[in-house]
């Protein structure tokens, strides 16, 4: 967890018309740590995802991705860093002209399209989009249409397509909305078990608490093929994980699960799952 | 009405912006040709039978109404003449444009609409791909492609279905004296403006289309919008650019 930020925001600021979508956000997260953020509708914790990439551009302030400031960059020269990072939209984001399989193999293709060098073949791609896919649990569909998938499952395929390229840095934008408690807890298990597997760094946006709660609270062990609750405060993965709560495009809290519980703002309060 | 002057102008703004990058992707790389040939196929392919049903019933209207007004002056055997420069510079060029703006202009809107509510244009970028280069571009170059040779077609059927009119149906005129005076009517610059037109409304119909479906807001309500606004814009933009081009060739060869 040492060394340079992958990302990094610097009172970073953006509004659209004389709302603000950003107002003065500072943050930054190192390789293979894990921040969940909170926030109601229209917080800005999307517009923040896409601030990340260079989807939408500041009005004031900087972000570096990979140690490079890209807040003045031009489009073009922002896509060999957007080629290491993997974003789940909200809705999946997947291609509807194209097949599942497509869909997972487009990253691959268009990081050899620029030179036109090819490093692997049909067959090898083929190869690895199935690999993904089944890491998902949907290789099955791999000569589908988006179309005929549910959401869950466009969820699943969007995942797949973001990691197909094993990025260093994933971005999620509410991987759970509108899902049912159990296929949520599948995609969350998902995103927990790609941590693990290859220590990649992750954002996600969120509205369920219980996301965060699995991400800090749980692992993917590779013997047993199943998340396992880490036991212990002393585990080094155990502090990996921090929480953000937006509200009106300001960070208004940032800490640990436990200091997050422990907060005495109301507004912080709406997204702690209170026990009944 | 500052307002809308103020929008207006800022809206021209982009879709300059948009058109000078899908032109410089012309000459930059990476190509998509699978994605040219897949539009030349939907463009192209895909219009001719409205092309051929509407060319052939032109042209045979065209004929039916100039054998009456040519019969009144004693001059009936000028009807190829007369169709043959009408259509080859005027209503083929301009008809075919209108129909291909209304079945490719809206598809265009809706389709890269669709896409842009549903974040897949984001998803492109955040892909790593230009959807400028990868949407707009083989839109651009397969429509200007395909557009003149369906107008061509378009010419060819509305010659035909005047033939069929003046000759088997009205009897006003022979079938060689038909041909021979169409041929014979028709210059060099007839037959150019008559291929630069389409070549120019093509630019037009996918520059607009393309547009208004990735200006595209609020949801599928927005998508319906662009999708009108797309033929709206590209029927008179279509309309205005043939005055343009007639002002000039009238200037070039003073007829």
């Amino acid at each position: 967890m040492d060394g340079q930020p992958i990302l990094e925001f610097k009172n970073a600021s953006l509004r659209y018309d004389q709302t603000w979508a950003l107002r003065d956000v500072s943050f930054s997260i190192r390789q293979g740590e894990t921040r969940v953020i909170f926030g109601e509708a229209g917080s800005g914790k999307t517009t923040l995802l896409k601030a990340a990439v260079g989807l939408v551009h500041l009005d004031g302030g900087t972000i570096s991705l990979f140690g490079e400031d890209i807040t003045a960059r031009k489009e073009s020269d922002l896509f060999p860093l957007r080629g290491r990072t993997g974003f789940l939209f909200q809705e999946g984001g997947l291609f509807d002209s194209l097949t599942v399989g497509e869909n997972v193999e487009y990253p691959i293709l268009n990081s050899q399209a620029p030179d036109g060098h090819k490093q692997t073949n049909g067959e090898q791609i083929e190869a690895k989009v199935r690999e993904t896919l089944r890491f998902v649990e949907l290789e099955q569909t791999y000569n589908q249409p988006p179309s005929a998938l549910s959401g869950g499952m466009r969820r699943r395929v969007g995942i797949a397509r973001a990691i197909v390229t094993e990025p260093p840095l994933l971005l999620y934008d509410s991987p759970t909305a509108g899902l049912d408690p159990i296929t949520a807890n599948t995609i969350m298990a998902l995103v927990a078990k790609e941590r693990d597997v290859r220590n990649s760094t992750s954002l996600i946006v969120t509205y369920r608490y219980q996301d965060g709660e699995i991400m800090d609270d749980f692992r993917y062990d590779p013997e047993q093929e199943l998340l396992v609750p880490l036991i212990g405060e002393q585990s080094p993965k155990r502090n990996r994980t921090k929480f953000i709560v937006m509200k009106d495009g300001k960070i208004v809290f940032e800490g640990t699960r436990h200091q997050m519980n422990d907060s005495k703002d109301d507004y912080v309060r709406n997204f702690i799952r209170h026990e009944e | 009405m500052v307002s809308f002057l103020k929008t207006w102008i800022g809206s021209f703004q982009e879709f300059l912006l948009l058109s000078g990058r899908a032109f410089t992707n012309l000459v930059r790389s990476p190509h998509y040709k699978d994605d040219i040939y897949l539009q030349m196929d939907i463009i192209g392919v895909g219009s001719v039978p409205v092309v051929l049903l509407t060319g052939f019933f032109t042209g045979g209207i065209l004929a039916l109404q100039m054998a009456r007004a040519l019969n009144t002056y004693g001059a009936s055997s000028q009807v190829g003449a007369i169709v043959a420069i009408t259509l080859v510079r005027e209503l083929g060029p301009v008809l075919t444009a209108i129909l291909v703006a209304g079945r490719n202009a809206s598809g265009m809107a809706s389709e890269l609409g669709s896409m842009k509510v549903t974040e897949q244009i984001d998803a492109m970028r955040a892909l790593a791909t230009d959807p400028v280069q990868k949407l707009v571009t083989p839109r651009l170059i397969a429509t200007a492609v395909m557009l003149p040779l369906l107008t061509a077609i378009s010419d060819t059927i509305g010659l035909f279905g005047a033939y069929l009119v003046s000759t088997p149906l009205l009897h006003i005129i022979s079938s060689s004296q038909y041909w021979s005076t169409s041929w014979q009517a028709l210059q060099l610059n007839d037959v150019a403006q008559g291929l630069i037109k389409p070549f120019v409304f093509g630019i037009i119909i996918a520059l607009i289309g393309c547009f208004y479906g990735i200006q595209t807001s609020g949801g599928t309500q927005g998508v319906g919008r662009a999708t009108t606004s797309a033929v709206v814009s590209a029927s008179i933009w279509i309309i205005a650019v043939t005055f343009v081009i007639d002002k000039i060739f009238v200037a070039m060869y003073s007829y």
